[in-house]
This record gives structure tokens, C-alpha cells and sequence, in this order.
């Protein structure tokens, strides 16, 4: 299984084997980590699935949809370049070593 | 109430579950014991009716967390365990089992349950309904193996459920006493708009038509249809029943709460016992998105659950502030996914903004010239603008929001107005 990095605001790391063709929220709740909200369950509603992409590996990522992008304009922390919403990013072959960090805040 | 101490929450579904998570991320550090008769780890409702039910989410998926998380952070969940009782002036709960746990704060998130269909038959084998995870494997698998459908009552779950059972290709009728889908909570024109989605896929409607008996039972045997006031039949191997739900607000009126339709809440949403807090779609609160006069509000969704939660745990936790939060709301109906954000009804003015014709639009409702409400379809910079406009104050005339050249995003980060 694919290997996904956790970095917390403090700098902890935490590394979860996730399933490929689950999302990287899915996977990372269901293994009951902090610093993910997602009240909306992946419905592309509440933007508190917020993670920020290690800028290198975003081109790894699939392209984001007009519904994610728009979501992300109201985030609780800052949106930056690499900002995603981890409940629309499907777990590849190709993520395995995926690094993402965790915002400060979800709400 | 600062001091640590015990919070006991009664009910652990999305609200009860988000009280006791965010207790924790508030610094709370007293004991948190979470009491819910279903059984199993709490569980999100909204895949219920959609992704559980198409089969892509299994039982897992929909769990809100793991085990490991309620031990980690401490949250005492007893699962399965039916609150009987509360003991006000004992500050305790007596547990259907016999057992008593006391409390510093008490919190009831008792949700809901469904309306059941007041009428002969009723009560026959293949007739279902949705709420709870066990309904939703119950009716996966008769889904399985059903032809004809009957789905009393045009609301969100009843059309998600037939979105799923005419993508299977179970013959789908939907009957309703009102003259439109979703008519309590929809403008006409997004109403209509899903109408003919529907339609489009062979899902059929009976409108202005109300049950009064469900038919077959012979011999013990399965329901085989429905009956409409006007004698009219309609033969079904499974009947859903989808004709909203009755808040669970009788442990409260037995505790002597103010009760009507409802918990009833102040701002706070703190009972007319300071000890006692209720959220969810049990309560009923001052909200400032309803109507001038239509007096406190109860709203069932995911939102409000969550918000109310996090609200009571930040009070408890010594930070007190109103509760304020826009409402927001969503629904997948086969393809489509339909946003909302506000209250939108009543309204007197309804303008559209982007392409009906195309399945691409919003309706903006207003209400005494006030934007309150705003419904789309594939227009999801309008839902999250929208949401911007209703939390900030921010006005907006029915003929901007009809203007496709009109930014609505420029207009949505203008500071509030003094
Ligand atoms: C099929 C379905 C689909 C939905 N889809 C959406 C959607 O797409 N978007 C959206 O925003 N909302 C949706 N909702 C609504 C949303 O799920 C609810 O508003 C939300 O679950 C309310 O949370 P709650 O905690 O207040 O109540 P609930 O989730 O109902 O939880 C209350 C819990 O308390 C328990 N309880 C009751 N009495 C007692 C007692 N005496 N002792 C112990 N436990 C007790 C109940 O059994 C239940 O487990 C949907 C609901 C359903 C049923
Ligand atoms: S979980 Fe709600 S937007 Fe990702």
C-alpha cells in the first residue's frame, strides 16, 4: 500500500499505509489521525480536509475540479499554491511517498 | 463551567461525536462519556442514502473514526446503552440497563427519527425506511432483489433513494402530497429543475396524492403496492417511506425541558436548565437565518450538527459565544448534487443566475429585498460565494445576482458595511 506523510503544524510526522483508489482523507480518518476535520465525509463541502502538498510532488497530483478550487477559497487557514482538499485526491501507485502538511486550523 | 468535570453526551451521531471531539480540542480534560443506543462506533447518515447504498461505501467507510481515536482522546463510548431517564436536580442520567451516570454538563444530541406512515399496512414486510445504518443494509438488500418501487413522500432522501433504485433499474414511483419535489425547502424553479431530472430517468411522479393504505399482507405475505386517497393503486414490491422525521424530544419533556417540536434552545443553545445543552436535530434554536416571526428553528443536517457541537463544547470549555452559523446543505440525486446555502424559504423573489437549460445554475431567493437563500447546481463558486455573503451581511440586489456579468466574487470580499 502507498505510503502517505503526515507532517503536523509542530513539525510531528506521521506515515500511513493507504489503499490505493481511497482518498487520502478517507484513509488518514479511518486510521483516526488529528488535524483532519472533514465534516462533510468527502463531499466536497466543508473545505476542513485542508492539507497543503509538498510543492515538488503537486504535478503527481490529479488536476483539482472547478468545485474544489472554488471550496478552497474559504479555508480556515491561508489557501496557498499547493493548498488541496485531501478528501479529492485518490490514492495512486504513483503517491506512495507522498508528503503533505497539516494547517494550523480546519475551522 | 471551566472546571473540568464530567460531560455526559446522550446520542452519538454527527452531533454527539463532534461535542465530544471538539471538548478535546478545546483543552477540555475532564471525563467525557458518550451514551447512543445504536450499536457499533458512530457513523456519518449522508452515505446512507447515497454511496452505501450504490454499494462503493461498505460499514467501515462511513464510521465517523476508529476505535483507537475515542482511546487516544479519552472519550468514554458506550455504545448500545439507551438512555432512560435524567435526574435533574441528581445531575444523573439512569441508563436503560439500571446503570446511573452523573454529569456536570449534560448534552442531548437524540437526533430523530422517521415519521411513520400513519396507515393500514404499514407495518408489512417491504416497507422500509431510512435512518440508520442497519435500515441501510436492510435495504440494500432488498434493493437486490426488488422490481417496482413506491417511494411515499418527494424529499431529499426519498429522491436520493430513488435516484439510486432507477439507476438499478427498479421501476421508481414517487408519490407526494405536495404539487412538487422538495417542496418545503425549494424554490419552484430548482423544484422543477430536478423534477425533470428524474423524470429523465424514468423515475415517475404522482403529485397531490397522499396514501392511505399500503396493500397486499395476505397470508402473511409481503406488500404489494400502495393505495392513494383518490383509489388510485400502484403496485410495488418494496415501498420506502420518506415523509420526514419527529425530533427524539421525549427524555427532555419528561425531565420537564421546554419541548416543542424540539428541544427548546436559547442562543447558546443551552436548555432552560443551564446544565443542560441540546444540538443537533433534536433542538430547536433563535436561528438568525429564519423568517422575522417564524419563531425558533430546527434544521437537520449535517452543518448544523456539527456547528452546534463545536458551539456547546467551546462553551463548555469556558469560551461562550452565540451560535451564528450559516446554514449549508447538500443532496446527491443521481448525477447531480445540489448545494444550499442559507434559508431560503419563504421568499417573495427569486432570481437565477447561469444556465437552467445547460443543468448549470443557482437560484438567489430573496425575502423583504434580502438575499437569504441560495440554491445550485454545478455552480459551486456560487455556493461557497454565497455562504460568504449570508455569513458577512453582505447585501446583494436581486438584479446583480441575475447579471452574468455582474463578480460576484469582487463583490463577496468587499468588507461587511458598517
Ligand atoms: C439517509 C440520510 C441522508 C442524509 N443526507 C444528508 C446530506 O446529504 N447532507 C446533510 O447535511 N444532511 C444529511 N442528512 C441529515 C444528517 O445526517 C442529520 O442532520 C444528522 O445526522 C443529525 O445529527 P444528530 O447527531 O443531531 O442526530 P443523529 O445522527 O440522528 O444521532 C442521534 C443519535 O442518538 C441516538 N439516541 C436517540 N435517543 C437515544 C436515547 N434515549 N439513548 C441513547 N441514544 C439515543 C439515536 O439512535 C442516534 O444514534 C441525512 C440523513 C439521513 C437519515
Ligand atoms: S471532507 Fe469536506 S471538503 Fe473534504
Amino acid at each position: 500500500m502507498p505510503n502517505i506523510v503526515f507532517v503536523h503544524p509542530d513539525g510531528a510526522r506521521e506515515e500511513l499505509e493507504i489503499a490505493e483508489g481511497t482518498s487520502l482523507m478517507q484513509g488518514a480518518t479511518a486510521q483516526g489521525i488529528d488535524g483532519i476535520v472533514a465534516e462533510c465525509g468527502g463531499n466536497c463541502m466543508c473545505a476542513t480536509c485542508h492539507v497543503y502538498v509538498e510543492p515538488s510532488q503537486l504535478a503527481l497530483l490529479p488536476a483539482m475540479s472547478e468545485e474544489e478550487d472554488a471550496l478552497l477559497d474559504g479555508t480556515a487557514s491561508e489557501r496557498q499554491p499547493n493548498s488541496r482538499l485531501s478528501c479529492q485526491i485518490s490514492v495512486t501507485p504513483a503517491l506512495d511517498g507522498l508528503l503533505v502538511n497539516l494547517p494550523e486550523r480546519q475551522v | 463551567m471551566s472546571r473540568p468535570g464530567t460531560v455526559l453526551v446522550l446520542g452519538t451521531g454527527q452531533a454527539g461525536f463532534q461535542v465530544a471531539a471538539s471538548l478535546r480540542e478545546e483543552g477540555f480534560d475532564g471525563r467525557v462519556v458518550l451514551v447512543g443506543d445504536e450499536p457499533g462506533l458512530p457513523y456519518q447518515r449522508p452515505p446512507l442514502s447515497k454511496a452505501y447504498l450504490t454499494g462503493k461505501a461498505d460499514a467501515n467507510a462511513v464510521r465517523l473514526r476508529p476505535d483507537k481515536f475515542f482511546a487516544e482522546h479519552r472519550l468514554e463510548l458506550r455504545a448500545g446503552e439507551r438512555a432512560a431517564r435524567i435526574d435533574r436536580a441528581g445531575r444523573r442520567v439512569a441508563l436503560a440497563s439500571g446503570e446511573a451516570i452523573p454529569y456536570d454538563h449534560l448534552v442531548l444530541a437524540l437526533g430523530a427519527r422517521n415519521r411513520a406512515l400513519p396507515v393500514p399496512g404499514a407495518g408489512l414486510d417491504g416497507v422500509a425506511q431510512l435512518r440508520t445504518l442497519g435500515d441501510a443494509e436492510a435495504l440494500r438488500g432488498r434493493l437486490d432483489a426488488a422490481r417496482q418501487a413506491v417511494v411515499v413522500g418527494a424529499g431529499f432522501i426519498g429522491l436520493e433513494f430513488a435516484a439510486v433504485a432507477a439507476a438499478r433499474g427498479v421501476a421508481v414511483t414517487v408519490v407526494e402530497a405536495a404539487d412538487r419535489p422538495m417542496a418545503r425547502s425549494l424554490s419552484p424553479a430548482m423544484s422543477a429543475f430536478f423534477r425533470g431530472a428524474h423524470e429523465r430517468q424514468d423515475v415517475r411522479f404522482v403529485f397531490g396524492a397522499t396514501v392511505v393504505r399500503v396493500l397486499g399482507g395476505e397470508g402473511g405475505g409481503l406488500a404489494t403496492g400502495v393505495e392513494t386517497a383518490d383509489g388510485r393503486r400502484f403496485p410495488a414490491d418494496l415501498v420506502l417511506v420518506g415523509i420526514g422525521v419527529v425530533p427524539n424530544a421525549e427524555l427532555a419533556a419528561e425531565a420537564g425541558l421546554a419541548v416543542a417540536d424540539g428541544i427548546a434552545v436559547d442562543e447558546h443553545l443551552a436548555t432552560d436548565d443551564p446544565a443542560i445543552s441540546a444540538i443537533g436535530d433534536c433542538a430547536r434554536h433563535p436561528c438568525r437565518f429564519a423568517a422575522a416571526g417564524t419563531g425558533p428553528t430546527r434544521i437537520e443536517s449535517v452543518q448544523n450538527a456539527v456547528d452546534q457541537a463545536r458551539c456547546v463544547a467551546a462553551r463548555i470549555a469556558g469560551r461562550p459565544a452565540p451560535y451564528g452559523a450559516v446554514p449549508w446543505f447538500w443532496s446527491d440525486q443521481g448525477a447531480l448534487k445540489l448545494q444550499i446555502a442559507g434559508l431560503a424559504t419563504p421568499h417573495e423573489r427569486a432570481v437565477v443566475r447561469g444556465d437552467p437549460a445547460g443543468g448549470a445554475f443557482s437560484v438567489f431567493c430573496f425575502r423583504e429585498g434580502r438575499l437569504v437563500g441560495v440554491e445550485s447546481v454545478n455552480r459551486p463558486l456560487d455556493h461557497v460565494l454565497a455562504r460568504k455573503l449570508l455569513a458577512n451581511g453582505i447585501g446583494l440586489a436581486p438584479e446583480q445576482a441575475a447579471d452574468p456579468r455582474f463578480d460576484l466574487k469582487a463583490h463577496a470580499s468587499v468588507p461587511r458595511a458598517a
